[in-house]
């Protein structure tokens, strides 16, 4: 079977699966069932998803909430793959952060937004830092056995070859420890794009899809949370199968380090 | 061409049921140019002298001298190739693999793909230069291996048994490519084998070693012209020679 045709089957059994889902949800719209405030029918919230788009500030909304989660995740980035790859090549460093890390880690992110609305205020840096918090764990914890899955004979290799430390990791360890260091990413991401919602929830004001949905309850606008839940859902989806699905495909499964998902 | 020096060589394994020798007071030397064998059965130190003289382990005791000097460490004045066809970088292509060590001396980009182009010719595989090892054989892989060691020019070529996860056709091929590489380049050779029949093919000399503890036996020169025929008279009683001084051994093992 070619790729396309798989392509255009996957895309065929999930278009099946959200029209069901969307028959069912518009049947009880209908159905009188529930007051129609509460349960606007599709074609309302669609049309309230294009007046938000058409006036603005959905996009605002959009650009605040990336804005946000593209810092805070670059933050666990920056901060989760040196310091994953650090504790994996060495032991003191290891011992130092890994029960740092074991402490941390199971705190829901959304615990700490209410301390760090008292020590940072509402807006950017709270949301960005609850973002950073939550997307830094799983970007460590897999640079971290990334590194410990490193051929051995990689190291041999390009040691025999000269390589000093700092190409050694350049060269050999990121690149050696990508399958690991990407699914890294992808689960960062998703923490990221979770947390973000929330924090906005709590800790921003005016704007952010959070901050709507939050917002859009005190008047019970449901048809504005319920085109801002599919406007997140479309975004997460894009960054999931566009942006990690590309990268993977350009890199690890090139390379043969991986294998493309069997359909 | 440098000689290298093995100098009473020995280095004990600490483990938990107590220390084991892994080779123990081993002493010969290597002419520049030479190509020379190590074969004896598995636990015979074979590989972990190899590891030695590649820099991988240090000795407990004794010395590996390269022109003289003693070596410390890896380097770039050796070479190595190992076993397994993983030892490539799967993210690198054949020729930015056989590139690498030019790259880490910090050649120019245009200059280090050049020799390394070279090197795959030498290899006969300049028309895989760009792709991914993953879409090579194992005889393939190893043949960009042994390219990747040579193209840096190293002193000398360590080889660990490179061929023996190779089904025995592509075997016969490898040694064959691999007696015409040598005769091209002249490289001193280090080459650890369980495969008699390999050595005899490959040697200029091949030096048998015995286990518990790991000690040179006896050393055979091989006085065969090149290029061998496998099938011969005197081939056979090399062969013959080499395995009843492994056989000895056995039996009185």
């Amino acid at each position: 079977m070619t790729n396309a045709s798989v392509h255009i089957r996957s895309a065929r059994r999930a278009a099946i699966t959200l029209l069901f889902a969307a028959a069912v949800y518009e049947t009880l719209a209908r159905s009188g069932i529930f007051a129609a405030a509460l349960l606007p029918t599709l074609p309302q919230v669609a049309q309230t998803l294009v007046a938000m788009l058409v006036d603005g500030t959905m996009v605002w909304h959009v650009a605040y909430t990336l804005y946000r989660v593209i810092f805070g995740f670059s933050l666990a980035v920056a901060v989760g793959v040196p310091l994953g790859i650090l504790m994996g090549r060495f032991r003191a460093v290891e011992n130092f952060f890994l029960p740092l890390a074991s402490a941390l880690m199971p705190i829901p992110s959304l615990a700490w937004v209410p301390v760090f609305i008292l020590w940072f205020g509402i807006g950017n840096t709270t949301t960005i830092l609850i973002v950073f918090y939550a997307a830094t764990f799983p970007m460590l914890l897999n640079a971290w056995s990334g590194v410990r899955a490193v051929n051995p004979l990689w190291l041999r290799a390009a040691g025999v070859m000269g390589a000093s430390e700092r190409r050694l990791f350049w060269k050999v360890i990121v690149p050696g420890a990508s399958p690991f260091i990407i699914t890294g990413l992808r689960q960062a991401f998703l923490r990221a794009w979770i947390a973000v919602v929330g924090a906005e929830m709590l800790a921003a004001s005016n704007w952010g899809l959070g901050w709507t949905i939050f917002d859009a309850k005190e008047f019970l606008n449901a048809d504005v949370m319920l085109a801002s839940l599919a406007v997140i859902g479309c975004i997460g989806f894009i960054f999931e199968r566009l942006v990690f699905g590309s990268l993977e495909r350009i890199t690890v499964i090139r390379w043969g380090m991986m294998r493309a998902a069997k359909d | 061409m440098r000689p290298i020096e093995i100098r009473d060589v020995s280095l004990i394994y600490e483990t938990p049921a107590g220390n084991v020798p892994g080779v123990q007071s081993v002493s010969f030397q290597i002419a520049a140019s030479e190509f020379v064998c190590i074969v004896g059965p598995s636990g015979c130190g074979k590989s972990t002298l190899l590891n030695i003289i590649a820099g991988f382990l240090t000795p407990t005791v004794g010395e590996i001298r390269i022109d003289g000097k003693a070596v410390t460490g890896q380097g770039q004045d050796r070479g190595v190739v190992f076993q397994d066809f993983a030892q490539l970088f799967p993210w690198r292509t054949a020729l930015g693999n056989v590139a690498f060590g030019l790259e880490m001396q910090g050649m120019e980009k245009n200059r280090r793909e050049t020799i390394a182009m070279e090197q795959l010719g030498l290899v006969k595989l300049e028309k895989f230069a760009q792709s991914y090892p993953h879409h090579l054989s194992g005889g393939m892989q190893q043949r960009v291996a042994i390219a990747r060691a040579l193209a840096y020019n190293p002193a000398v070529l360590l080889m660990d048994e490179p061929f023996a996860a190779l089904d025995a056709l592509t075997r016969d091929d490898m040694q064959r490519l691999l007696a015409d590489v040598w005769r091209k380049t002249r490289k001193t050779v280090i080459y650890v084998t369980h495969n008699v029949a390999e050595a005899v093919y490959l040697a200029d000399r091949v030096v048998v070693m015995t286990p518990h503890p790991g000690t040179v036996k006896t050393e055979v020169l091989i006085r065969l012209p090149r290029p061998r025929d496998p099938l011969s008279v005197e081939f056979l009683d090399y062969q013959r020679q080499l395995l009843q001084h492994l056989g000895q051994h056995a039996a009185a093992g």
